[in-house]
């Protein structure tokens, strides 16, 4: 017999035999018995206890671990553990483990007094005696009441309001302003006069396609005097290609996207940038934010996916990925899985749902449990990588594919590669089947499910049941990493460096298609536990896939759960995504939320400063078919976008953040459109949309702090050099300086705003970066040639390309005086002139050119030419 | 700081208008005059201005060796000479079924270490024969021998010793300085970033400023060439044409801030003149011709195998007398799987020397009471090897469960050992220290309550230490 634990149990196991043997009934009343003993007494004997010393934290205000003590079904439920009552089983209680100390360290009541042993002994009785629990009034109660927290304005529904009446009717153009409006005359202020004509295209140019407008454009716009004139100019923006370019910035923060893994290593992801090309071509096309949403989360398991609905799914595949040696796969599995689950809870619903990975939300309504019911959704995804071409890509690819194929073939076959192979496969399989029986082959399986997306899967998988490219890319990491399972000799025998090497230049002499990272799902699916203080191996009880209760619910219609939970997010009924989505992009066009807090929409957040124009909005984005280009147009063809963004200081005192919208806002560019608007100012600007990241030219020594050389930066060529900053190759641990000085986020996690610092740095970067220094020489010679000689209009030109606007005669005068000051030092000094503008210069000889150009880099450098006004 | 103390900070610049005299003084004395009165009243302004700390602190600067790829505490700062016994033999399965290891079985067999080690100072503090340089100052250092962590992988580990989560994307401990404290340079970053050897697994996310404002990221400062990105003018741009290009654009930003009346182009302005400032002084710091020979050969300047590291070493030194609030050198790599004994020699023939010159130097000029320098990697190393063979082409594997890092200066008592391995160092006997903890003390020496020091980001207050740390009071003079 196994010796008993404690004295505690020991007295709860005869209680629980005593009790057991009154349950078999008097018909069995065994002689050593003198009768049944008394029955405990619930409300008088156990509630107290419960009351006094349990339901602070497992009670209706809170439920540590799930827990509630508080009413018989809950009680008897459990916590995110499992049952701590097994009714007639104290032995089998947790519960009676926890108070009693059985439980190692863990004890039960943490604080105060211990239970006393007669406490412990009556919980052990009630519990032998069938855990009886009588329901109360208050039990009926709580289940009828609504969930806490459903009171909070955001989980309402959205109604649209309607416009308020105002006074000032004649200011009002859209009813975006009759909100805005309102409140201003309830303060008694009124609002700014509009911007000027310069000012209001300039700003709509960059917050529409993120480039200033060209002196043709402005031109037009300025000499055409009909008041649609604007309106016009609105509708081309919105349907120029670069729409979809200045817009897909934004997405691209909350998508956490990047070129590379981000741990250690950080791997290139030589295809992430189809995905980013799905969201320029989606958002260029207006395509309804409720496709949009739901293609993103689940193409890959709609109807018959098109091949643009799954590389839609690679929005799954932009988190960290972490393949350093010796990661334990399953525990990052988990983290991967917690990054979807938390991207799409605050991008889409603006909830901080990532708190409750490991307890109980603290402000929210969102419990553990219900975190990982969200967390089952993507729980079963795999990463899958899927042929995705681009236009033209296919006729070449089938053209070569069959010499291709049957070089590789002749290449494969006679370096041994298929004689070698199925025994590999097999032995790895075998080693899938028995970890830690043989070290070699337990690492050359992680290097397989580290390296290859879905990598054991493959290996598992039959020849015949694999697709070519699937054959395809396991020999090649065959051929890559043999030498973990061989002797070195061998491996030197086989000269497969030397191999792969061919086969590299092969592939790279071959035309090929554009492929895509995407996913798909396990089957079958993954049974999802809660996970005790969100540990990736510590399993509570399992749960279902399911939204927060707090919502809407789920209409499930035997859909797959992850379609229906994207259907959900975009139905009508949910509270929370028009609002989040419209308050976004308020955001970029005010620099402020109409809630500041764009990353929580939760009880913490300020609320909204106009909740109405905020449901008005949102009410209207959802009338309008979800359409984004919409909602856009809406915001600036209003007076309150259409404002000045100069200081007001009659209004700073009472309102110095401008939440009442008395003006408008000057807001620095965006780390990529310093990059655009100097390279388009300038005239180098590479126009092409999207296509593969670039590489533009940096400083040395930036990549080598990235780990232990796996970083190389090579210099794009020719006009891949010169392309608009969202194509910058994103390396997370080395990323490209400029934009990392101003303020692009690290795209680790999803980022709902950014910050806009002013430091030193970004002043040496725009003063003496080469880029910065090439777009002064470019403008200094472009803005020339429109003005030949003469030098007012030659300002006035660059002044056009760079502000969209003609310069004060201050301006003008302080322009003057600089460049007769440079041309006077460039005169002495003639090497320092053409080193600085090396370029010759039409009519101007080296001094002139030199100063000229200084006056261009000038120009560069204001605080206006990087900023929104 | 709190939420309200930011906020103050943030809308400052409304503030500075109307208050002349504000911290943002020097920015409106550039708008209002010439440069030359802008030259007269420099200093960081802005989120760097100075700020008060919670308390006394004991530290003014900090100095964090970060020894990326996890040096062998067992051959360097941890003696376990009952390794002996086991030599060669597996150690019994109750003793290693609790180790989490990236690489190598439980079952692996033990691997002595060849070191030598000898009690050093008053204090007696044993150290390895590896680095005899830094175990000369055996008094001055304050050895933390129970340090333990979560994390078993670099990037993990490095991203946790640096931010306080596994997790990237938050900002690292000199961020969180120099947002705390702002900045006592009015020349110079408040937090700059040295590299040597290869990068480290962490890269530029050891630095990171997370999310908070591109104001507070390390600030990467090169020893040879250029040293900070884009600080060397153009070519063909004097000092002199360069102040004339400053000056036209601070006129031309003045006549817009007339105009809009935006307080954001004052502080443009204001970062201009930094800037200028920025690229005279960060090249002095670079000129070494002031200091003697003898500092020179003390740190190992211009000799081989210690010119870089000891060139960073002084550096440092010279960046905390230029008012440099948080100097990291970063030194990679210490993940010594394989060859340990041979690889962690070159190492520690890089290292040691200017380490040890850099905690002397600071004494003898009267810096190290208030310049807190910390030594440490991500992890420690197991008892075990790692290959089959314990010759000297084995190495060790990631342990995450007990490392050494040591503390001197800036009011940490020296000359003491804080906690105790057992005789395997396999786990912790006495006074474990946690990663978050020695955060904790880090923040704490410099005034900085690291409960307090809290910055809201998606819905919650964020802080170095996540939800943990405790001072390690113990290590306080």
């Amino acid at each position: 017999m196994v010796p008993l634990p404690s004295p505690g149990i020991a007295r709860c196991l005869g209680v629980l035999i005593a009790s057991l043997l009154a349950q078999l009934g008097s018909a069995q009343q065994t002689g050593s018995r003198a009768g049944a003993p008394a029955r405990v007494d619930f409300a008088r004997q156990i509630a107290p206890i419960l009351e006094n010393r349990c339901q602070a934290c497992h009670g209706a205000a809170q439920q540590q671990s799930g827990l509630r003590l508080d009413h018989g079904a809950a009680a008897l439920k459990g916590g995110y553990s499992g049952p701590v009552i097994v009714p007639g089983s104290s032995s089998t209680s947790r519960l009676v483990r926890l108070i009693s100390g059985g439980e190692g360290d863990l004890v039960m009541p943490p604080f105060g007094d211990r239970l006393s042993s007669d406490e412990v002994r009556l919980i052990g009785a009630w519990i032998d005696e069938g855990a009886h629990w009588p329901a109360t009034e208050a039990d009926a109660k709580s289940a009828r009441a609504d969930p806490p927290g459903s009171g909070h304005w955001a989980f309402r529904p959205i109604a649209k309001p309607d416009p308020p009446a105002v006074r000032r009717v004649s200011w009002v153009r859209s009813p975006i302003d009759s909100f805005v409006l309102a409140r201003l005359e309830r303060e008694g202020v009124e609002p700014a006069a509009p911007a000027s004509r310069a000012t209001l295209i300039r700003r709509v140019s960059l917050d529409l396609t993120g480039l200033p407008p060209s002196p043709r454009a402005i031109d037009a716009y300025l000499g055409d005097p009909s008041p649609a004139a604007y309106e016009r100019f609105v509708d081309k923006l919105l349907e120029s290609p670069h729409y979809g370019e200045r817009w897909a910035t934004q997405w691209l923060d909350l998508a956490r996207y990047a070129d590379s893994d981000g741990y250690e290593k950080d791997n290139e992801r030589p295809y992430a940038w189809r995905w980013r090309q799905w969201v320029i071509d989606a958002l260029n096309d207006d395509m309804p934010f409720d496709r949009f949403t739901i293609e993103q989360i689940a193409g890959d398991v709609l109807p018959d996916p098109s091949v643009d609905q799954q590389v839609a799914t690679g929005f799954h595949r932009n988190g960290l990925k972490n393949r350093e040696g010796g990661v334990k796969l399953e525990q990052f599995r988990f983290e991967e899985t917690v990054d979807r689950a938390n991207t799409v809870g605050t991008v889409w619903l603006g909830l901080t749902v990532g708190c409750a990975q490991c307890h109980d939300h603290k402000y929210d309504p969102i419990s553990q449990e219900e975190y990982y019911r969200f967390f089952a959704f993507f729980n079963s995804v795999e990463e899958a990588e899927i042929a995705a071409p681009m236009p033209g890509e296919i006729g070449p690819y089938l053209q070569a594919l069959p010499e291709y194929l049957k070089r590789r073939r002749e290449l494969l076959e006679a370096n041994r590669v298929y004689e070698l192979l199925p025994a590999w496969e097999t032995k790895m399989v075998e080693a899938a089947d028995n970890p830690g029986k043989w070290t070699d082959w337990d690492h050359a399986l992680d290097a397989v499910q580290k390296y290859l997306d879905n990598g054991e899967g493959i290996v598992r998988k039959q020849r015949s049941e694999r697709t070519d490219r699937e054959q395809l890319k396991l020999e090649d990491h065959f051929i890559k990493n043999y030498h973990r399972v061989i002797s070195k000799e061998l491996w030197k025998e086989l000269d497969w460096v030397g191999l792969r090497e061919q086969l590299l230049r092969m592939r790279a002499e071959t035309p090929d298609l554009t492929y895509a990272r995407a996913i798909a799902d396990t089957s079958p699916a993954r049974r999802t536990h809660i996970h005790l203080r969100g540990g990736w191996d510590a399993l509570g009880v399992p749960v279902e896939p399911g939204t927060p209760g707090v919502l809407p619910p789920l209409a499930q219609q035997g859909k797959h759960p992850r379609l229906a939970l994207a259907e959900w997010l975009v139905s009508r009924e949910n509270p929370l995504t028009a609002r989040v989505i419209t308050n976004r992009v308020w955001q970029e066009f005010f620099g402020r939320g109409i809630v500041t807090t764009a990353d929580d929409f939760g009880t913490r957040s300020p609320g909204p400063t106009h909740p109405a124009l905020l449901d008005w909005l949102a009410a209207e984005f959802i009338g309008s078919g979800w359409s984004l280009k919409g909602l856009h147009k809406a915001i600036v063809m209003s007076a309150t976008y259409r404002q000045s963004s100069d200081s007001r200081p009659d209004v700073e005192d009472m309102d110095p953040e401008n939440e009442l919208l008395a003006r408008q806002r000057r807001l620095r560019l965006p780390a990529e459109l310093v990059r655009d608007v100097a390279l388009a100012a300038s005239g180098l600007l590479d126009t092409r949309i999207g296509g593969p990241s670039v590489r533009p030219a940096q400083p040395p020594g930036v990549a080598d702090l990235a780990y232990a050389g796996s970083v190389k930066w090579e210099a794009s060529r020719g006009a891949d050099g010169y392309r608009r900053g969202l194509y910058t190759f994103l390396q997370r641990t080395a990323p490209y300086p400029q934009l990392v000085n101003f303020d692009m986020p690290d795209r680790t996690a999803a980022r709902c705003a950014r910050e806009r610092s002013n430091t030193p740095l970004q002043a040496l970067n725009l003063l003496n970066d080469s880029t910065f220094v090439e777009a002064a020489r470019a403008l200094a010679v472009q803005s020339l040639a429109a003005g030949r000689n003469v030098f007012d209009d030659s300002i006035r030109a660059a002044f056009r390309s760079c502000l969209s606007r003609v310069p004060t005669a201050a301006e003008l005068r302080h322009l003057k005086q600089y460049y007769s000051e440079q041309k006077a030092i460039f005169d002495s000094e003639p090497v320092l002139a053409a080193e600085f503008m090396p370029l010759e210069m039409p009519g101007l000889d080296a001094a002139q050119a030199a100063a000229w150009t200084g006056v261009a880099s000038v120009l560069l450098n204001l605080d206006e030419f990087i900023t929104r006004e | 700081m709190d939420l309200s103390e930011y906020r103050d900070i943030s809308t400052r610049r409304h503030f500075f208008r109307y208050c002349a005299g504000g911290i943002d003084a020097a920015a409106l004395a550039v708008l209002s005059a010439g440069y030359s009165n802008a030259l007269a009243a420099p200093g960081p302004a802005g989120p760097l201005a100075p700020r008060a700390a919670h308390f006394e602190a004991s530290a003014k600067n900090v100095i964090f060796l970060l020894m990326a790829g996890a040096p062998s505490q067992i051959d360097l700062y941890d003696p376990k000479p009952a390794l002996q016994r086991w030599h060669g033999q597996p150690l019994p399965e109750s003793m290693t079924k609790d180790l989490s290891l990236a690489f190598v079985k439980p079952s692996a067999k033990v691997l002595a270490s060849p070191r030598v080690f000898r009690r050093h100072g008053e204090s007696g503090t044993e150290f390895s024969d590896y680095i005899p340089h830094v175990a000369s100052r055996a008094d001055d250092i304050c050895l933390l021998r129970s340090m333990h962590t979560e994390a078993f992988n670099h990037h993990p580990g490095q991203s946790l010793l640096m931010s306080g989560s596994t997790q990237l994307g938050r900002p690292t401990v000199g961020s969180w300085v120099s947002y705390g404290l702002g900045s006592e340079s009015e020349s110079l970053p408040a937090f700059v970033v040295l590299s040597s050897g290869r990068g480290s697994s962490g890269g530029s996310s050891n630095w990171s400023n997370g999310f908070l404002d591109s104001t507070y990221q390390g600030v990467v400062f090169r020893n040879t060439g250029e040293p900070i990105l884009f600080l060397e003018n153009p070519p063909g741009v004097s000092e002199r044409t360069q102040r004339a290009r400053l000056d036209a654009i601070r006129k031309l930003n003045q006549e817009r801030h007339a105009l809009t009346a935006d307080s954001e182009i004052a502080s443009r302005i204001q970062s201009y003149e930094l800037a200028f400032r920025m690229q005279a002084a960060a090249p002095d710091l670079l000129d070494f011709s002031e200091e003697s020979q003898s500092t020179l050969d003390m740190y190992g300047v211009g000799k081989e195998p210690t010119h870089p590291y000891a060139t960073n070493c002084l550096l440092a030194r010279r960046m905390v007398e230029k008012g440099v609030r948080f100097v990291m050198l970063v030194h990679a790599s210490w993940d010594d799987h394989q060859e340990i004994d041979r690889k962690l020699g070159n190492n520690c023939a890089i290292t040691d020397q200017p380490a040890g010159a850099l905690l002397k130097d600071l004494r003898q000029r009267g810096l190290l009471d208030s310049t807190l320098v910390v030594w440490g990697g991500e992890f420690g190393r197991t008892p075990m090897g790692q290959l089959e063979r314990v010759d000297e082409a084995a190495g060790r594997d990631h342990h995450a469960k007990c490392f050494s890092v040591w503390m001197a200066g800036g009011g940490v008592r020296g000359g003491q050992v804080i906690g105790k391995t057992d005789e395997l160092g396999l786990g912790i006997e006495e006074h474990p220290v946690h990663v978050h903890d020695l955060q904790a003390t880090i923040l704490h020496a410099l005034g900085l309550d690291h409960e307090r020091l809290t910055y809201r980001h998606m819905g919650r207050d964020f802080r170095l230490t996540d939800v943990g740390g405790t001072v390690i009071s113990q290590a306080l003079a």
